[in-house]
């Protein structure tokens, strides 16, 4: 194991990858100097053939990922903000979210976006946005948010040898954050969420920058006594919605917490499922903590206002234990 | 043999890029064959579109075969290209397989993607066509991909982007020119400008020159006659040499003329509109790129109307022979949509 700062971990998992293949390219507005700071150094190390700076042109950069990957190379583009997705978004949803089925099968498209989702910096409503549910709802594209230095590693290395296109969305203002990343080869699998904290009375999904709120709310519910499991899906596409069903067959309680915006949010897509095939489970309503749907305010305190923190989340767990047991107040 | 149909006539120039050389007797007869096959294949679609039997829409490419044919007779299968919405001409110039593309088309099995793509979107990988492609300008940035990848591979190989007037309205187009001259890569942008953006006369959309678009880029221009198939031929050649050679982008402009609609069976979106007179299609009848061609072979000897009649018949037997094999078909499997999202992964080699 060793401490690594969240974008450390995205940086060794690109310079691995890049070392293993040759055919990794990576390119994004500023990348040379890595303004990000999760691909700093990498021009210096691989050269301008491998990874290079573009133009400021998010509908060709989406685009040319997919002539790029088509032409047989693993593509990594860094679009910095998630916001800029809208930019890039036709060849997002009309090219690679859709062309394997298009073609009959014919092409795969090998394709690593890196991004940063979420608020919390006082970036304003253009570079705030958590805009996953967009991408989950196209049905071609994979869709990592990794809330851990081991997790964002694990998950990069298994997007970019992903035959498909997969977005890895790193916490907003959580990358020089550290974690304990395990040393050697690490591989994140899709589809495979984490226990994060055990617990027996309510089942808390945190999603991506949701998990480090979540886990302070269940440390201070377990000071009222309350004992809440928090699970970090790790990947929206795929979704372990088993490891979701087994926990709520555990608590009886679902609280999903979600920085995307309210409506069509993850969070309600999670209830629905949950709601579709583990009612018999459940003990009570489901509730989802989310974004409500507005613009995200720039002043910070309006900014905490509008994304959940660990005081709402406590709050839902409270509310979804009052239906059927009682709460300590 | 001389064909008479370049400045200067050279014995062998494979791969193109030898200005000022015309196409060869069995080059100026294939590019023929590579016209007139489209043109066949075309209008079989308009008729059976017509007869109903097609289960989605066509954008026919009649009138603009000059274009397919004289870009296309530089490729190869290592080549890239990228294609429009009125795509079946590049599909089938590029190589692509005429049964597969009437396949997919009447939306069976054994088509080219299996009934999932349709008209709009015939592609075939082994043959370097990366699709037909639904929305206007969206192959200008794949095929700047691709030829980013083929720089990158350094072995000579090129990408081309067909495109039309409208979607030079796009800002990818700027974007990819711009990327394109900056990277020095071997990408060809064929504009094909029909004069229409749709439904929509191009001077009313389209401000200055196109090719003075490129030019500020610093990007070489070729504006030809679309409807000569030598003379793309002859400008294709010199992109696609330069391409190969490390000379970077170049961009052509090929003026031509949409004979049929923007889609067929378009008179019932038009009701009583109208955007364009029966003269100007009359007037562009006369410049028929597949007439033209087939008397320019006969008067330069270089070909005799019996040669061109086998020509044509032979391709009206593969296009019969490929609407037969499309109606004998299997319906397109309605539960491959739910297996052909995800390409299947490798096993996970390390698990957390």
């Amino acid at each position: 194991m060793a401490r690594t700062r969240l974008i450390q971990a995205v940086h060794d998992a690109v310079v691995e990858e890049m070392a293993r293949d040759p055919k990794v390219i990576v390119y994004g507005e500023d990348v040379e100097l890595s303004i990000v700071g999760d691909l700093r150094g990498v021009h210096e190390q691989f050269g301008h053939d491998r990874i290079r700076n573009t133009p400021i042109s998010e509908t060709t950069l989406t685009g040319m990922a997919v002539g790029l990957a088509a032409a047989g190379y693993h593509v990594v583009v860094q679009m910095m903000f998630a916001n800029f997705f809208y930019t890039g978004m036709d060849a997002i949803a009309n090219q690679m979210s859709k062309l394997r089925l298009m073609t009959g099968g014919q092409v795969e498209l090998p394709i690593t976006v890196l991004a940063t989702i979420g608020g919390g910096s006082a970036n304003a409503a253009q570079h705030s946005d958590t805009p996953y549910p967009m991408l989950m709802n196209l049905g071609g594209l994979n869709v990592a948010v990794p809330a851990t230095a081991a997790d964002a590693k694990g998950l990069v290395k298994t997007a970019i040898r992903s035959k498909n296109p997969c977005f890895v969305l790193e916490p907003n203002g959580r990358g020089g954050e550290f974690g304990e990343v395990p040393d050697g080869e690490h591989l994140v699998p899709f589809g495979k969420a984490a226990v994060r904290r055990e617990g027996d009375a309510a089942t808390v999904v945190a999603i991506g920058r949701m998990l480090k709120p979540a886990l302070a709310a269940a440390a201070a519910l377990e000071a009222e006594g309350v004992s809440v499991e928090v699970l970090d899906p790790r990947t929206l596409v795929p979704f372990d919605y088993g490891a979701v069903l087994a926990s709520v067959g555990k608590t009886g309680h679902l609280v999903v917490v979600d920085e995307a915006r309210e409506c069509c949010s993850a969070a309600s897509q999670i209830a629905a499922v949950v709601a579709e095939q583990g009612f018999s489970l459940l003990k009570g309503p489901i509730r989802r903590v989310t974004t409500p749907n507005v613009a995200i305010p720039y002043a910070p305190n309006a900014e905490a206002h509008v994304i959940p923190g660990e005081a709402r989340i406590a709050a839902a767990v409270r509310q979804a234990l009052g239906q059927s047991q009682k709460v300590p107040v | 043999m001389t064909t008479g149909l370049g400045e200067t006539q050279a014995a062998d120039h494979p791969g193109g890029g030898h200005p000022g050389a015309g196409p060869t007797q069995a080059e100026a007869l294939r590019l023929y064959e590579s016209m007139a096959l489209i043109r066949r294949v075309e209008e079989r679609l308009r008729d059976d579109s017509a007869a109903g039997k097609l289960p989605g829409a066509v954008h026919l490419y009649i009138g603009e075969e000059a274009v397919a044919a004289g870009v296309c007779a530089h490729l190869s299968a290592r080549d890239y290209a990228t294609s429009t919405h009125r795509g079946h001409g590049h599909f089938l110039a590029k190589g692509g397989d005429v049964r597969a593309m009437m396949a997919e088309i009447w939306a069976k099995r054994e088509g080219i993607c299996q009934g999932m793509g349709g008209s709009m979107h015939v592609a075939d990988l082994a043959q370097g066509i990366l699709g037909a492609n639904g929305i206007v300008g969206a192959g200008l940035a794949i095929a700047t991909g691709a030829a980013f990848g083929a720089k990158l591979d350094g072995d000579g190989k090129v990408s081309v982007c067909f495109f039309g007037d409208g979607a030079s309205n796009q800002g990818s187009f700027m974007e990819t020119l711009n990327v394109a001259a900056l990277w020095r890569l071997p990408l060809i942008f064929v504009c094909e400008n029909n004069g229409f953006s749709e439904f929509t006369p191009s001077a009313q959309v389209t401000a200055g020159r196109i090719a003075d678009r490129a030019r500020a880029f610093s990007v070489p221009v070729a504006e030809v006659d679309g409807n000569d198939v030598a003379a793309v031929w002859q400008a294709a050649g010199e992109a696609v040499g330069r391409a190969r050679d490390g000379g970077g982008p170049s961009f052509i402009e090929a003026r031509t003329y949409r004979i049929q609609g923007h889609f067929e069976a378009e008179s019932f979106v038009l009701g009583n509109g109208r955007y364009r007179e029966s003269d100007e299609i009359d007037a562009w009848r006369q410049k028929d790129p597949v007439a033209a061609f087939r008397a320019r072979l006969v008067e330069s000897g270089a070909a005799s109307a019996k040669d061109l009649d086998q020509i044509e018949a032979d391709v009206l037997d593969r296009v019969t022979d490929a609407v037969a094999y499309a109606e004998a078909g299997q319906p397109a499997d309605p539960e491959l949509a739910e297996t052909l999202m995800f390409a299947p992964e490798p096993a996970p080699e390390s698990e957390a």
